[in-house]
């Protein structure tokens, strides 16, 4: 118990750089991820295509290479980020392409008749989408989106590699310097109490979603 | 007096509708007939400016107008659709209330109580803070025509009203109607169902198919 809170601010600590990349990359990616995936659903084929070639590229290689290629590759061509924001960039890329390949399925599941309805009430392109698409849209793409949230939390751990002391970091360097499981193990209990958190807010967030079918 | 001159409509090189002629006097009901595929639902969405025509014209009150760009006037057309349309994630006051509040810039209260007046009107009290879905299929379609007519609309359209319908709601449909124009309303009515049209019409256009 003793070591427990030697080591236990340390963790905290990690926990705060973990809850900051996670928190920020789902603030900036699920607005950016509504956005594109509305792109990807309109006619203008130039923009169509180059967001197939984001998404892509975002879902075709490992998250754990696009954060070297950010915060080691870039620097080369003259792009340097602190290692926090070549994070937050890497993260936010990778998840909207991810959070866009959702929304796009839920946009599509809307029948063109809700738009029609909307516009014959001559409703304006943004009223109908904010009041009658996106209420929709949430509502059918939010187990999903919990899905990637919960990945989120995890993925995080990933800054490592970059040097961000996050929360499995700081576990590691205990489990190094004191050889014992001891930190791994508060660590996992860190992680499922943050996605149990997640879990809690998601079923709230649908509950809400079901009083309308 | 809603008048349509030599509308002609095409998709993909197919001539859909050939030059339709039709007047629709003040308080009147139109009704649009033929066999399916004929173009009734076209006509209907060319006049509600959901498609574009390819050559015609349309005159409200002897002034010419496109139904397609008319957005910013008056609301020319309320439309009931075949299959409703309602909002699902909005209430049956919201469904009613969010064009008035948003287009027409109606105060919260005005809108809402317009709603109830017409909501009453056609027997949907204490309906109003149901979803569409806890709906039956007649009350659907009444809350369809109270939100289309609580944009003021000078003609209101139906596509199919019947056709979703059990067969005995039919004379209900019959009824509403008949009551919007013992009030006033211009009505145009698309449907196959003949007696159902022959019982409500003053006028009938005959949609044939092309070959």
């Amino acid at each position: 118990m003793n070591y427990v809170s030697q080591i236990l601010p340390s963790l905290i600590s990690g926990t705060g750089t973990t809850l900051s990349i996670f928190f920020w990359t789902l603030i900036i990616s699920v607005p950016l991820g509504i956005l594109v995936g509305l792109g990807m659903i309109t006619n203008f084929k130039p923009l169509t295509w180059l967001i197939d070639v984001y998404v892509w590229l975002m879902r075709g290689t490992p998250l754990l290479l696009q954060l070297i290629f950010v915060f080691y590759g870039l620097p080369i061509i003259g792009i340097v980020f602190q290692r926090y924001d070549a994070a937050l960039f890497a993260f936010i890329l990778n998840y909207t392409a991810y959070f866009a390949e959702i929304f796009r399925g839920g946009l599509q599941a809307i029948p063109v008749g809700q738009y029609e309805s909307a516009r014959v009430l001559r409703l304006t392109n943004w009223q109908t989408l904010r009041k009658i698409v996106i209420p929709q849209v949430v509502k059918i793409v939010l187990p999903s989106i919990g899905n990637e949230v919960i990945n989120l939390i995890k993925d995080s751990s990933l800054v490592y590699v970059i040097g961000l002391g996050d929360l499995l970091r700081a576990g590691n360097v205990a489990m190094a310097r004191d050889v014992t499981l001891v930190p791994m193990v508060l660590v996992a209990v860190i992680y499922l109490l943050l996605t149990a958190v997640c879990t809690v807010v998601l079923k709230r967030l649908e509950k809400h979603y079901s009083a309308w079918r | 007096m809603l008048e349509l001159k030599n509308i002609t409509k095409r998709f993909a090189g197919k001539l859909i509708l050939d030059g339709v002629n039709l007047t629709v006097n003040d308080g009147q009901i139109l009704t649009i007939v033929g066999p399916s595929g004929a173009g009734k639902t076209t006509l209907l969405r060319c006049i509600s400016g959901l498609e574009e025509t390819d050559s015609g014209d349309f005159f409200l009150d002897g002034q010419p107008f496109n139904p397609v760009t008319n957005r910013n006037n008056d609301t020319v057309m309320g439309v009931v659709f075949q299959d409703f349309q309602l909002f699902p994630n909005l209430t049956v006051l919201q469904n009613v209330t969010l064009a008035p509040t948003m287009v027409l810039k109606q105060s919260k209260a005005e809108a809402e109580a317009t709603a109830q007046r017409l909501l009453k009107q056609l027997n949907l009290d204490g309906k109003a803070d149901l979803y569409p879905y806890e709906l039956s299929g007649g009350q659907k379609q009444r809350v369809a025509i109270v939100r289309a007519l609580a944009m003021r609309p000078k003609l209101l359209c139906y596509d199919e009203p019947t056709s979703a319908l059990d067969p005995d709601l039919r004379k209900e449909v019959e009824e509403i109607i008949l009551k919007l124009k013992a009030e006033g309303m211009t009505q145009i009515v698309v449907t196959h169902d003949m007696p159902f049209a022959e019982s409500i019409a003053d006028q009938m256009l005959r949609v044939e198919a092309k070959s």
